[in-house]
């Protein structure tokens, strides 16, 4: 048997003085050689590219919890729903109204606008089903879970049970029958009635019997499933960075021209010192992770907790995984089972977004906080403290041990903001 | 990467030099050192560091037990959630049963802990321990850390882990 001592930390002080290091090794061989950036990609840097293509993209994973998610006649009947305005409690407010299909399924809104407004900017669609965790601050653990949330929220739908489940039952019947089975019958029920609505309608779903409930409820979240079937089908196009990096791989001289050198080098900066891929990263640029990167808050007085106030959510959520109304086995909600609730960098956290067609979804950030991609990237080289627990970004003269500050000049701040630029593409939609 | 650099250079320095290949071996040897120092600079930036022990099997902090974790044999894709096992027994080779082990990690090089909260939900044999939950978020150096609570004791073992990119997989 052989035993082998205790890997050890490897020194910081040790790392720090590489990075300066290394950092004027490049510089110092870029200028010795006059390398141009376009031929500079290492095998290392390409393998770094390849990962961040759509081609790397696998199919989006199972959701075990939604037994519809791909069934086409359930994503068919799922657009329908999603672009239904009688949902709503003042019959205009759809799915659709803030996911706008011809504008990357966002509104550019700072904050979402339903019957009333809301606090956190609108997300966009294409692709969210590759992340296990929906909204800003991963309060949903399913596609459909998440679409039943804005329904029964006061200034989104601003809607309740009875009255989804009426309104279905009186226009789409034969539909959901043919996905779902036979349609409980909801004759003699309130027609306002629900467990998140006013006091009235609270009281109204309370004294309903319980059968009656589950049957609501039933109704309610295969509705979720049959547009969450849909919003399965939307997925990013290819960019020209997408272009750019298969150039490279073929070393296509002609075929990298299709990114100014400026963007080349914002491309170079987004791997390297500006950090980003840290955390955008892998084809969707995103870890489908929650960070607090000390963005403001929108409301000083009162900061957004994000993560740290989702995950009590979450667990308690009568549609999670793990819930009824899941058609998940116990063992196949894993990232519910092991998510983590107690981490302190939970704090002000919020998800990582796609950075796929960033550039057409001014305003930035979870509550549209910076107007411009050249606002965002100034945001991080800034690093300013979080309103609400503790930013993860570097500071100057702080006991961060690992990550360096960031710091960017006004003009690698452009170039980052003109790479974002690169990552645009059509939104793949299912007829 | 050095020592072959070094005999190179001296291959080429007793042979009969023509003056183009002499500007064509300038030229390739300027071109060459650069590259070395170039990829001497990148792998400083952004690797994992080169003394990484990256043995899947050592004693723990405290020599109380050998430890041996075993991802599984079809390395996960990134963000996909999957299980590891866990082998626990004394230096003496006799497995480690009912111990109690929790789970941690994260990056070192980004200053971040695991995406999830791996536990060990049960022992599959004597000694032989189920931990689910593990998921990476991304390519590069993971560091897994067990805290591990048992008949000889209480002990920890960290393990390190360098999770590929998928281009490099495939």
């Amino acid at each position: 048997m052989r035993t082998l001592p205790p890997a050890e930390a490897p020194s910081v002080s040790g790392r720090g003085f590489a990075a300066t290091l290394c950092l004027a090794l490049v510089s110092a061989v870029f200028l010795l050689t006059g390398f141009t950036w376009a031929d500079a990609w290492t095998a290392a840097d390409k393998a770094v590219l390849a990962s961040m293509t759509l081609d790397k993209l696998p199919p989006a994973p199972r959701d075990p919890s939604n037994a519809v998610a791909a069934v086409p006649a359930a994503a068919q009947f799922g657009k329908r729903l999603f672009e239904e305005v009688r949902f709503s409690r003042n019959r205009e407010v759809s799915c659709a109204s803030c996911h706008e299909p011809t504008r990357q399924f966002q509104d550019g809104l700072p904050v979402g606008k339903g019957v009333g407004t809301g606090s956190r900017r609108t997300m966009p669609i294409a692709g969210v089903a590759h992340g296990p965790w929906l909204f800003w601050d991963g309060r949903k653990d399913s596609l459909w879970s998440q679409a039943l949330g804005p329904l029964e929220d006061s200034v989104e739908h601003g809607s309740n049970r009875t009255r989804i489940a009426k309104v279905l039952r009186a226009h789409y019947q034969p539909e959901y029958e043919a996905l779902f089975g036979p349609m409980p019958d909801l004759a003699g029920l309130p027609d306002d009635a629900g467990p998140q609505g006013s006091a009235a309608e609270r009281e109204a779903w309370q004294v309903m019997a319980a059968h009656r409930r589950e049957h609501v409820n039933r109704v309610f979240a295969n509705l979720g499933k049959a547009i969450a079937a849909y919003e399965r089908t939307l997925t990013p196009g290819e960019s020209r960075f997408d272009r750019y990096v298969r150039a490279v791989m073929a070393r296509d001289r002609d075929g990298q021209q299709i990114l100014s050198s400026q963007e080349v080098n914002g491309l170079r900066l987004f791997v390297g010192k500006a950090q980003c891929a840290t955390c955008h990263n892998g084809p969707l640029l995103t870890d489908q992770h929650f960070h607090n990167t000390g963005v403001p808050a929108r409301d000083p007085l009162r900061p957004d907790r994000g993560r740290a106030a989702a995950t009590a959510k979450v667990l308690r959520d009568e549609f999670n995984c793990l819930g009824a109304f899941s058609d998940a086995g116990p063992g196949a909600c894993q990232e519910l089972r092991f998510m983590v609730t107690d981490d302190p960098a939970l704090e002000g956290a919020f998800k990582t977004p796609s950075l796929r067609n960033v550039a057409q979804r001014a305003p930035y950030m979870h509550a549209g906080q910076i107007a411009s991609l050249e606002g965002v990237v100034a945001h991080y080289a800034r690093s300013p403290a979080a309103a609400v627990g503790h930013s993860e970004l570097a500071h100057e003269g702080q006991g961060h041990t690992e990550r360096k500050p960031i710091r960017l000049s006004e003009s690698e701040v452009r170039d980052v903001a003109a790479f974002l630029q690169t990552l645009s593409g059509p939104i793949g939609v299912a007829e | 990467m050095f020592l072959w650099a070094t005999r190179q250079r001296k291959a080429g320095h007793h042979a009969p030099v023509t003056r183009l290949e002499t500007t064509w071996r300038t030229t390739m040897s300027r071109h060459f050192i650069s590259m070395v120092l170039l990829t001497t600079a990148l792998t400083a930036c952004g690797s994992p560091p080169k003394d990484l022990d990256l043995s899947l099997r050592h004693a723990s902090t405290q020599g109380r037990y050998v430890v041996q974790v075993e991802p599984p044999a079809a390395y996960p894709a990134i963000n996909q959630i999957h299980a590891w096992q866990v082998k626990l027994s004394s230096p003496d080779g006799t497995p480690i049963r009912d111990a109690r082990i929790a789970v941690d990690g994260g990056m070192p090089q980004h200053g971040h802990g695991l995406p999830t909260r791996p536990q060990v939900t049960r022992e599959l044999a004597d000694g032989m321990y189920l931990m689910e939950g593990m998921k990476f978020s991304m390519t590069g150096w993971w560091e897994i850390k067990l805290a591990i609570q048992a008949a000889n004791g209480s002990d920890t073992a960290v393990f390190n882990t360098v999770v590929g990119s998928p281009a490099a997989r495939q």
